[in-house]
């Protein structure tokens, strides 16, 4: 059974939160995400879960961190400058392999920049903005239905591969209200906790090991510090930090494709748009106003860890367009991946989103 | 058939819930599809307020506002800001007490916060006055599905209030329809 509302995608998102099972808020309202706070503060309590407001974004994600080690699905919401502040403790969750979800309704930046209008300016800070080698997992919803089912897929992946999962959403999906079908009940991946007889921080064949939740008779030494697989600090010790920070990044990095969750339309097409998030609307439009079949289309739901084999499902590609709300930073990953296409950044700063217009006018341009 | 409706007035006259209201009723009751934006700046809170609401049948894809085939513009500062420039193709319905410009599309003037203020007695619901007027104005949503939708939005105890508003805007949009 599913219920049908009328709703924002920043409510869309708590709900999500809440089928998910998470019952730990942390956070700092910020534009253009507030709206999740002020839902939780009303739900959490309600469902016997915490909602607590915290002095700031470093603090928020600091109990965030903690709330995840109880056992607790635990979340935090916020946008660029607050996203700034949480970059050190995002180190630390993914150095300590600490499942948490991150919702960033991004905002223009830099600084406190455009409080209420759109943006995507944090999609590299989101995978490299904590010091260090680090690989993390981000998700891009561009509907309010996206909105749901994508912060339930966050809570899954985080559990299932120890990370922190970033919800990278924007002002223009995150405050726009439209049909959503929610369901009575979600899939959920428990964590998986550790096998008899394993070290605290022993992986498993999948680079994962199994979660020692406090307080279930675990003895767990948790440190930001290089740590050996019992959880002890041995931070000078160089084929042990090497071994460790490779694993941490692989056990992602060489999931990627399995992770991936991507649609891929008329894929013969020479000319090919790919887009996450609003401007994956503004594509879908083009599409349907053109319908002979000759632009591509590839929408990523799931953009780090970097899926580059969807590029290789448009075999006849000789141009990749790609419309995002920042100056070009998905489209430096897609660079990296392509062999001998052409890509082609469309950069968007100002707080709206693409038209149709200005998207079929590139694809004439370039045919 | 895409439809997109561009509501405008001053902060706390209810512009936003009004567009809330018919994206609701529009998704919900008559299982079309809509999608409700609205801008979110300082000038919302205080000056010229302004939410959009696109309705079709099948999914909507495009989600702002491109080109307004309906306005329904509550103040002067909101009719010189989103309606002044409103097409010849576009229908307008403007609020005649408050809205002192005309378009050179095609309009119609409801009297919803004299209505309001002096047949109801609460100013509050002129909003609600001039949804009513626009669903029988324009026929974009069927009248059980606003009535349902402006119920499910509205505080407890304001009910009848409200369906009194909304009753009255149905008529005044029938009689201006030409």
């Amino acid at each position: 059974m599913t219920t049908l509302e009328f709703m924002q995608g920043n409510a869309a998102c708590c709900e999500g939160a809440l089928a998910a099972g998470c019952t730990f808020f942390g956070g700092y309202p910020i534009t253009p995400s507030t709206e999740i706070a002020e839902q939780m503060a009303l739900k959490m309590p309600k469902r016997g879960g915490v909602f607590i407001q915290m002095e700031d974004e470093i603090a928020s994600i600091g109990a965030v961190i903690g709330a995840s080690w109880t056992g607790a699905r635990a979340m935090t919401a916020t946008s660029g400058p607050g996203f700034s502040l949480m970059m050190e403790n995002l180190g630390y969750a993914v150095m300590t392999e600490t499942p948490c979800v991150v919702v960033n309704i991004q905002r223009g930046g830099p600084s406190t920049g455009q409080p209420t209008m759109s943006a995507q300016g944090d999609m590299l800070q989101c995978r490299f903005g904590s010091h260090g080698d680090i690989s993390t997992i981000a998700l891009v919803p561009s509907t309010v239905q996206e909105m749901f089912d994508l912060t339930v897929k966050a809570f899954n992946l985080a559990d299932r591969f120890r990370v922190p999962a970033f919800l990278m959403s924007d002002e223009t999906i995150g405050h726009m209200r439209e049909k959503i079908s929610i369901p009575d009940s979600v899939e959920i991946i428990p964590r998986k906790e550790p096998k008899p007889g394993m070290l605290i921080y022993e992986a498993e064949e999948d680079m994962v090991p199994g979660f020692p939740t406090f307080g279930k008779g675990y003895r767990a030494h948790i440190t930001g510090l290089t740590h050996n697989e019992r959880g002890y600090p041995e931070a000078t010790n160089p084929e042990l930090h090497e071994a460790l920070v490779r694993r941490l990044v692989d056990k992602v990095e060489s999931r990627r494709h399995e992770i991936a969750d991507y649609d891929a339309v008329n894929t013969d097409a020479e000319t090919v748009f790919i887009t996450y998030g609003p401007s994956t609307r503004t594509v879908r439009q083009v599409l349907h106003d053109h319908p002979d079949e000759t632009i591509g289309h590839l929408n990523l739901r799931i953009v780090w860890p970097f899926p580059e084999d969807t590029l290789k499902l448009f075999p006849n590609a000789k141009t990749f367009i790609v419309p995002e709300l920042n100056l070009g930073q998905m489209a430096r990953e897609i660079e990296r991946h392509v062999t001998g296409q052409r890509v082609i950044s469309m950069g968007r700063l100002g707080g709206t989103i693409h038209t149709p217009a200005e998207l079929y006018d590139k694809v004439q341009e370039v045919a | 058939m895409r439809h997109e409706v561009l509501f405008s007035g001053f902060g706390g006259q209810g512009i936003i819930l009004s567009a809330v209201i018919l994206g609701r009723a529009a998704a919900l009751y008559d299982h079309k599809h809509a999608v409700q934006t609205q801008v979110y700046g300082p000038e919302a809170r205080g000056g010229a307020s302004m939410s959009a609401v696109v309705i079709d049948d099948d999914p909507i894809l495009y989600p702002k506002v491109a080109h307004p085939d309906i306005y329904v513009i509550m103040s002067q500062q909101g009719f010189e800001k989103y309606g002044a420039d409103a097409p010849p193709s576009a229908i307008m319905l403007l609020d005649s007490e408050l809205v002192l410009g005309r378009p050179d599309c095609r309009y119609r003037e409801i009297a919803a916060t004299n209505e309001a203020k002096d047949t109801i007695g609460r100013v509050i619901v002129a909003n609600i006055v001039m949804l009513g007027a626009v669903v029988t104005a324009t026929g974009i949503i069927s009248r059980e599905a606003i009535e349902q939708a402006v119920l499910d939005s509205v505080p407890k105890g304001t009910e009848d209030l409200n369906m009194t508003a909304l009753r009255r805007g149905f008529e005044l949009g029938e009689e201006e329809r030409t």
